[in-house]
C-alpha cells in the first residue's frame, strides 16, 4: 500500500464487509420477527411482561446482573421415544412388537417409523420429542433459547459467563416468589453461592404494631433482630416479578418437544 | 527498514509539539489505568467474601466489573493509544504536530465523558450492553473527542515528506478510522430511543466487543510495536510484505469472530465466526514471523526497560489470539463457553498485551516529548515486573479457574479457590500502576513550575537599558 487510500480502502472493504454481514443482515433477517405461535395451543408467544416485571427487567440492567448470569439455554439436539397410548384389539401381537422394538434415544424419522409399526399391528402409540443437552440436564431449561424469546426485551441480557446459574427459565424452575425474596436478601441459604447480597433492595424496620405481610420469612442465621422485620422495597417485588417472568417453557416451531403435561 | 527518520535537529521541535496533548492524554490515562484495577480489585474480592460491599448499592460486583472494564479500555487504553499514535504520526512524518489545540481540547473532552460514564454506572444508568455500559451522554462526549484526536492525527499524516507508507502506519491509521465506524454503529444501534429488536441487539453488542477488544487493540498495539521495535533494537521490520500480509488477514478474518456458539441467534452467525477463529491461525502465524525476525537475535540490554515491554506485550498478542482462536473452536467452546475462560482471554488481550505495549511506547516517549528524564526512571523497571507477574498470576488463574468451571458443570465451588488465586495477579498490577501517573504528573508539574518560573523571570527582569533610557 503506497498512499493513504489504501489504507482506507483495506478498512472499508474489511470493516464493511463484517458490517454488512454482522450488522446489518441480522438486524434485516431479525428486525422484522413478528410474534409467533405456540406449538399445540397456538397461544402467542412470547407474552408481554406485566408493568412491575418491566421494570424489574431496568433493576437487573441497572445492578448488572448479567456480569455473572447468562439468559441462554444450549441444546445439542433432541432425542424421541416412542410410548404406547392404546393397546386396541390385538394386545398380544402388539406386545410381541414392542419387545421387538426400540422404543427410546431415536431420530424422529425413526420414531415416526414405529409409531407406524404399531399403528399397522392395531395400537396406537405416539411420539415424544425430548431435547438433550447438559444444560438440559442440568435442569436450567427444557428446551433450547431461541431468538423468539427475546423479541420483547430491551436491552436484551444475554450474558458471557455463568458465575451463577443461567436464568432463561428461572421462572419456570423456582417459581416460588418468597424464596426469590429470601435469596436476593440472603444469598447464602444457597450453599456456596458466590452472589453477594441484595440488601439495599430490603428495609429492616421495627415491627409495628402488626407485622407487615410482606415480611421475609428467613432462616435463623439470616433473621435480624428480635422485634425487627425485613421488609421488600418495591424494588425488590419488581425485581422479583422480572425473575419469575423468565420462562422458556413452551414448544416453539424452532424448538420443538413435547411438553411434561400431555405426557400420559 | 527502518521507520523513516533522520535524527536532526528538527525531531526536537517535533517532540515539543506534541508535548501539551501528550501530557492531558497520559496523565489521564494513569489516573484511570489505577482507578481501573481498583475496581477491579474490588470485583475480585467479592469473591472472598461475598458480603465486603454488600451494603453499598454502587459497589456491588456488576457495577464494579463493568466500570473496571471500561476504565482499563476507555479510560487507560484508548487515550494511551491515541497519545502514543499522535506521536508516531508526527515522527513519521517529520512535521510538527498540525492543528495541536485540537487533541488538547479533545483529550479533556475524553476524560470528561469517561467520568461521565463511570458516574452513569455507578447510579445505576448502564446501558446493560458490554463494553458500552456508558450511558449516552459519555458515549457522545467519547465519540466526538475521537473524532477530533484524529482530524488532528491525519492532518499529521498528510504533511509527511515521504510519501511511501511505514507499516505502522497502516495499522494505526485502520485504527482511526476503525473506532469511529464500530462505536458510532454500536451506538446507533443500541443506544438510541429505539434499538434493534431482539437478538439482532447482541449479535450488534458482540460484533462491537470483538472489533474493539480484539481487532482495534490488535491494530493498535501492533502497529506500535512495528514502530518500536525496530527503533531500539536497531533491526529492521523484515519484512514489508509479511507485514502486509498480517494487516490484511487480521482485519479481513478478525472481523467476523465474537458471535459465541451456543447462542440463540441464525445459526449462519456462529458458524461464521467458528470458521474465522480457524482463519485467524494466518494471522497469527505472519505475526510471529514478523516478531520471530524482530526479537531472536536482537541485542538490546533490558532489566525491566521499555524494549522488555514492548517485547513481552508483543509476545502476549501471540498467546491472546491462540486463545481465542482456540475458544471459537467448537470442540473446546463446548466445555469452555460462559466460563472464565473467555474472560482470561479478554484480560490478557488488555493487560497483558495492549497495556504493556502502550505503556513501553509512554516511557519512550515522555522523556522525549518533556526533554528531561523521566523523574522516578527506577519505577519502570518495578513497574515492568509488577505487571509481568500481575498478568501471569491474573490470566493463568482466570483461564484454570473456567476450565474447573467448564468440567465441573459450572458448580461455582469449582472455580472458587482459583478466583481467589486471581486477585493477587491484580494487587501486584495495581501496585505497578502508580509508576506511570508518579512520573508524568511529576514531569508536569516540573515543567509548569519551570514555565511559571520563567513568566515570573521576564516579568521582574529589569529594564534593558534602551527602554530606561528612552
Amino acid at each position: 500500500m503506497k498512499n493513504g487510500f489504501g489504507v482506507f480502502f483495506a478498512v472499508v472493504v474489511a470493516l464493511g464487509l463484517s458490517w454488512a454481514g454482522f450488522v446489518v443482515a441480522p438486524a434485516v433477517q431479525l428486525g422484522t420477527a413478528k410474534r409467533t405461535t405456540v406449538l399445540g395451543t397456538g397461544d402467542n408467544w412470547p407474552l408481554q411482561r406485566t408493568g412491575a416485571a418491566t421494570l424489574g427487567a431496568q433493576i437487573y440492567r441497572a445492578n448488572g446482573c448479567v456480569a455473572c448470569h447468562t439468559m441462554q439455554i444450549r441444546q445439542d439436539g433432541v432425542a424421541c421415544e416412542v410410548t404406547l397410548a392404546k393397546a386396541g384389539k390385538n394386545p398380544m401381537a402388539v406386545s410381541n412388537l414392542l419387545a421387538t422394538l426400540k422404543l427410546s434415544g431415536l431420530t424422529k424419522e425413526e420414531a415416526d417409523a414405529a409409531v407406524e409399526k404399531i399403528s399397522t399391528a392395531g395400537g396406537k402409540a405416539e411420539t415424544h420429542v425430548i431435547p438433550v443437552g447438559a444444560d438440559i440436564t442440568r435442569g436450567w431449561g427444557v428446551r433450547k433459547s431461541v431468538a423468539a424469546d427475546y423479541l420483547y426485551d430491551a436491552p436484551v441480557q444475554l450474558g458471557t459467563l455463568r458465575v451463577g446459574p443461567d436464568l432463561a427459565n428461572l421462572g419456570g424452575r423456582m417459581a416460588d416468589a418468597n424464596w426469590q425474596m429470601i435469596h436476593l436478601y440472603a444469598p447464602g441459604v444457597v450453599k456456596n453461592s458466590a452472589m453477594p447480597s441484595y440488601k439495599f433492595l430490603f428495609e429492616v424496620r421495627k415491627v409495628g404494631s402488626t407485622p407487615s405481610s410482606d415480611a421475609l420469612n428467613l432462616p435463623k442465621e439470616f433473621a435480624p433482630a428480635d422485634g425487627y422485620e425485613v421488609v421488600p422495597k418495591p424494588e425488590a417485588k419488581q425485581l422479583v416479578a422480572y425473575l419469575l417472568s423468565l420462562h422458556a417453557d413452551v414448544p416453539l416451531y424452532e424448538a420443538p418437544f413435547t411438553p411434561a403435561a400431555t405426557k400420559p | 527498514m527502518n521507520p523513516a527518520e533522520n535524527n536532526s535537529v528538527c525531531s526536537t521541535k517535533i517532540d515539543a509539539s506534541c508535548r501539551v496533548p501528550l501530557l492531558v492524554l497520559f496523565n489521564g490515562a494513569g489516573l484511570w489505568l489505577i482507578l481501573g484495577l481498583v475496581f477491579s480489585l474490588i470485583a475480585s474480592l467479592t469473591f472472598h467474601k461475598p458480603e465486603l460491599f454488600a451494603h453499598c448499592p454502587c459497589l456491588t460486583y456488576g457495577h464494579a466489573i463493568a466500570i473496571a472494564n471500561d476504565l482499563l479500555v476507555y479510560g487507560f487504553a484508548i487515550p494511551a493509544a491515541l497519545g502514543v499514535m499522535l506521536w508516531i504520526f508526527a515522527r513519521l512524518s517529520q512535521a510538527e504536530l498540525a492543528l495541536p489545540i485540537v487533541p488538547v481540547a479533545a483529550a479533556h473532552l475524553w476524560h470528561l465523558g469517561v467520568l461521565v460514564g463511570v458516574g452513569g454506572i455507578l447510579s445505576g444508568n448502564s446501558t446493560g450492553y458490554t463494553w458500552l455500559e456508558f450511558p449516552r451522554a459519555s458515549a457522545m462526549l467519547l465519540g466526538v473527542s475521537f473524532v477530533l484526536v484524529a482530524v488532528s492525527a491525519i492532518a499529521t499524516f498528510a504533511q509527511r515528506k515521504e510519501c511511501e507508507l511505514y507499516p505502522s502506519h497502516w495499522f494505526l491509521l485502520a485504527a482511526l478510522l476503525w473506532f469511529p465506524w464500530i462505536y458510532s454503529t454500536a451506538n446507533l444501534f443500541l443506544g438510541s430511543t429505539h434499538p434493534v429488536r431482539g437478538v439482532a441487539q447482541p449479535i450488534i453488542n458482540w460484533w462491537f466487543a470483538n472489533n474493539l477488544i480484539f481487532v482495534w487493540l490488535a491494530l493498535v498495539g501492533l502497529g506500535v510495536a512495528f514502530y518500536f521495535l525496530p527503533k531500539i533494537s536497531n533491526r529492521p521490520l523484515n519484512s514489508r510484505f509479511y507485514a502486509l500480509f498480517a494487516f490484511w488477514t487480521l482485519i479481513l478474518f478478525g472481523t467476523w469472530l465474537g458471535i459465541p456458539a451456543g447462542a440463540p441467534v441464525p445459526a449462519w452467525l456462529p458458524t461464521i465466526s467458528a470458521f474465522a477463529s480457524l482463519l485467524l491461525i494466518v494471522p497469527i502465524l505472519a505475526v510471529a514471523v514478523l516478531l520471530k525476525n524482530i526479537l531472536c537475535g536482537a541485542n538490546v540490554k533490558c532489566f525491566g526497560g521499555n524494549f522488555c515491554y514492548l517485547r513481552f506485550g508483543s509476545v502476549m498478542f501471540l498467546v491472546s489470539a491462540v486463545m481465542l482462536a482456540a475458544i471459537g473452536c467448537p470442540k473446546y467452546s463446548r466445555v469452555l463457553e460462559f466460563t472464565w475462560v473467555g474472560q482470561a482471554q479478554i484480560q490478557l488481550q488488555i493487560l497483558g498485551f495492549a497495556m504493556m505495549i502502550l505503556l513501553g511506547a509512554i516511557y519512550e516517549i515522555l522523556p522525549r516529548i518533556m526533554g528531561t528524564e523521566l523523574p522516578f526512571k527506577k519505577l519502570v523497571p518495578v513497574q515492568f515486573f509488577c505487571s509481568l507477574f500481575g498478568t501471569v498470576l491474573f490470566v493463568i488463574p482466570l483461564a484454570i479457574a473456567g476450565a474447573k468451571q467448564g468440567h465441573a458443570g459450572f458448580d461455582p465451588a469449582a472455580a472458587k479457590f482459583w478466583l481467589m488465586i486471581s486477585t493477587s495477579g491484580l494487587l501486584l498490577l495495581l501496585l505497578g500502576s502508580f509508576a506511570l501517573l508518579l512520573n508524568s504528573l511529576a514531569m508536569t508539574l516540573k515543567w509548569k513550575v519551570g514555565l511559571i518560573k520563567k513568566v515570573i523571570a521576564a516579568v521582574t527582569a529589569p529594564l534593558p537599558d534602551t527602554e530606561v533610557k528612552s
